[in-house]
């Protein structure tokens, strides 16, 4: 059983939804990530999924568009991001996924980055530009080495496809709550309840919810009927705000432990 | 009938390019789309509807014109011009559009957007957002904005809102992200035109079809004119629409020999340049998978080229096949050379083209040089040039 299987085992058994937090790798540096990852643990993040920036993140708004861009300004490539991971395994002990774009992982060559990832610590990948029918040797190559590929469901996808990506989906299935792009938003949409139930419904694989999710309020809201609560944007943000601050870490720490708190709570 | 190749296959690959990696939220809306072309391309109502608008609307047939001077000055092959500067709103951009917009009609939508880089693809759809009373906007890069501001001044008349886009490169590749971000907002209502043979499955197929009406016609007037097909098809390749449009019909046509023009920029080694068959790699970028231009990690390089259109680290998967099949030759003009092109076609034959298709001018008459006079090139001189006298003031 790998990490990811095993969190969502442990949260399972105490009645508790995991609290998944996005950060860029890179940014603002390599270095404040490697500080952070061990504070977003401590402050409650069950997961953490670190994000390679890409030059053109067609799903992302612009928060991420920002980190992504000034992460690449700083040089930042799947192997110094490996190193980085290689490095954090010590301190950190939560799953950690990989989410980027599919041309990172062409150009790295899939079979390398997933034997690359797995051996520095990575469990599993998410990748919003592909769909589980572009996945294929991906997919069987990710499975074979006990490597997680998490697919998204968005509202759009009819019931034929939630059914497909619930099967292909390793890990959990990443349930993106809005029709957009990431980034916070003040409100959700209304029918995002019942989109949850009914996948909750077709499958047994754990259903975590990210896409515009930025207060505890939402974040409890959505614990109630999700397997997880996914936060990014808000997250970049708060690190924007505070870049160059000597409190930014505390500041960090203190924003994720208030989100974990809402997830966490029964 | 004549025998036509099966591609792009069921998952819109042709060979090994092509495909759908766009986000999950998009996939119901191109399975969508995909239903309703296929149904429409069979319906005869439909294809009627669209001729009536090419023929009474967009003006086509347009000519195949023989361009008696610049023949004689390069001493060799008959040159022909595929006039698509003529068709209205001044480029090929319209049989795309215009087809494009009937599909949206079929589909109920209510609003359609659309990415340019020249503003030629935009003024079309623009066009035809106003012809049939869609809610238009148009995502521009501001670089592109800055140099091409009559086509910018043309979509507002025509009541489209352009939206500059200011991230990465400024140009055509962000403009395209900042589209898509823009669809899987707003998918369920809204219709997105993309310009090119580029973009995930069922688009590079759509826009091939739409576009092949070029070299359809160029088929039946040369077969007309010459009692025979021509040796060579020339055509500028930015994403690549206009020179599939023109080659598509001829495929099956071995004897007809396809070269695509790509902007070199400042010099096909200077890294500034926007030829991504010739020193491109196999990549995904806007949903399909192509030659690219990128790094060592998989980010995207930014293009350059003198001209707006050609401006694209991209290329249509359909070129990509050609080229593996080595069914089309791939070459560079570069900004420089592409200028000569304009000069020569402005001042010998009183046509001024866009600066996308005074790539494919210098490069016909670079080749017709090399030829005897009984071969046979005809040119897609895709677009006209008012666009780019100000570039061209600075040049020039």
């Amino acid at each position: 059983m790998n990490r990811i299987d095993e969190l969502f085992k442990k949260l399972k058994k105490q009645r508790k939804k995991a609290f998944i937090v996005y950060v860029t790798a890179g940014y603002p540096n390599l270095s404040a990530t490697a500080r952070l990852l061990p504070i977003l643990e401590k402050a409650g993040a069950d997961l953490i999924e670190l994000g390679i920036p890409f030059s053109d993140p067609l799903a992302d708004g612009p928060t991420i568009q920002k980190s992504s861009h000034e992460a690449l300004l700083k040089g930042v490539n799947v192997k110094s991001i490996l190193r980085l991971v290689r490095e954090s395994r010590r301190k950190v002990s939560a799953p950690l996924v990989f989410m980027t774009y599919y041309n990172p992982i062409l150009k790295y060559g899939f079979k390398n980055f997933i034997r690359d990832s797995k051996k520095a610590g990575i469990d599993g990948v998410i990748v919003p530009d592909l769909p589980p029918e572009e996945a294929g040797e991906l997919s069987k190559v990710a499975k074979k080495m006990d490597f997680d590929t998490i697919f998204l469901a968005a509202p759009t996808s009819t019931k034929k496809r939630l059914l497909k990506i619930a099967e292909k989906s390793r890990g959990f299935i990443y349930y993106v709550s809005l029709t957009g792009v990431t980034g916070a938003r003040k409100r959700l949409p209304y029918d995002l309840v019942r989109h949850v139930k009914n996948l909750k419904k077709i499958t047994k694989k754990p259903v975590c919810v990210g896409f515009g999710i930025s207060s505890p309020k939402q974040a409890r809201h959505i614990s109630r009927l999700a397997d997880g609560v996914i936060v990014g944007s808000a997250f970049i943000k708060i690190i924007e705000k505070n870049a160059g601050d000597k409190g930014a870490y505390k500041k960090a720490a203190s924003f994720a432990r208030s989100m974990g708190k809402a997830v966490h709570s029964r | 009938m004549r025998k036509k190749p099966r591609i792009p296959d069921k998952r819109g690959y042709f060979g090994l390019f092509g495909g759908k990696f766009v986000p999950e939220t998009l996939i119901s809306a191109l399975e969508e789309l995909e239903g309703a072309l296929k149904k429409a391309l069979r319906d005869r109502s439909f294809l009627t509807e669209l001729g009536y608008y090419l023929k009474e609307y967009a003006g086509r047939p347009t000519p195949l014109y023989y361009a008696e001077n610049l023949t004689r000055i390069s001493g060799g092959a008959k040159i022909y011009l595929k006039r698509e500067d003529l068709a209205h709103t001044g480029a090929h951009k319209i049989n795309n559009t215009l087809g494009q917009a009937l599909l949206a009609k079929k589909m109920k939508k209510k609003r359609i957007i659309a990415e340019t880089g020249a503003g030629q693809h935009g003024v079309a759809t623009a066009t035809v957002a106003a012809l049939f009373g869609f809610k238009c906007d148009i995502y521009m890069g501001t670089e592109d904005i800055h140099r091409q501001g009559l086509n910018v001044y043309r979509m507002r008349l025509l009541g489209a809102r352009v939206i500059p886009v200011d991230s990465g490169s400024k140009t055509l590749k962000d403009a395209t992200n900042e589209a898509i971000r823009d669809w899987v907002t707003n998918v369920r209502d809204t219709h997105y035109i993309l310009g090119s043979v580029v973009g995930p499955h069922p688009y590079p197929f759509m826009v091939r079809e739409f576009q092949s009406v070029i070299g359809k016609e160029t088929r039946s007037q040369i077969k007309k004119s010459k009692k025979r097909l021509p040796d060579y098809l020339v055509a500028c390749v930015g994403g690549g629409s206009n020179s599939i449009g023109m080659f598509h019909p001829f495929f099956n046509d071995k004897k007809v020999k396809f070269i695509g023009v790509e902007a070199a920029g400042r010099g096909i080694s200077s890294g500034a340049h926007a030829a991504s068959l010739l020193k491109g790699e196999a990549g995904v970028l806007h949903g399909s998978l192509s030659f690219l231009l990128q790094d060592r990690d998989g980010q995207v390089n930014m293009a350059h080229s003198i001209s707006a259109g050609l401006d694209y680290p991209g290329v249509g998967p359909e070129h990509s096949y050609y080229k593996k099949i080595k069914r089309a030759e791939y070459v560079g003009v570069t900004d420089k050379e592409a200028l000569v092109g304009f000069k020569a076609i402005t001042i010998h034959e009183g046509i001024i083209p866009a600066l996308e298709s005074a790539h494919a001018v210098y490069y016909a008459l670079k080749l017709a040089k090399k030829l005897s006079r009984n071969k046979i090139i005809v040119v897609c001189l895709s677009g006209r040039g008012d666009k780019d006298i100000d570039i061209v003031k600075e040049h020039i």
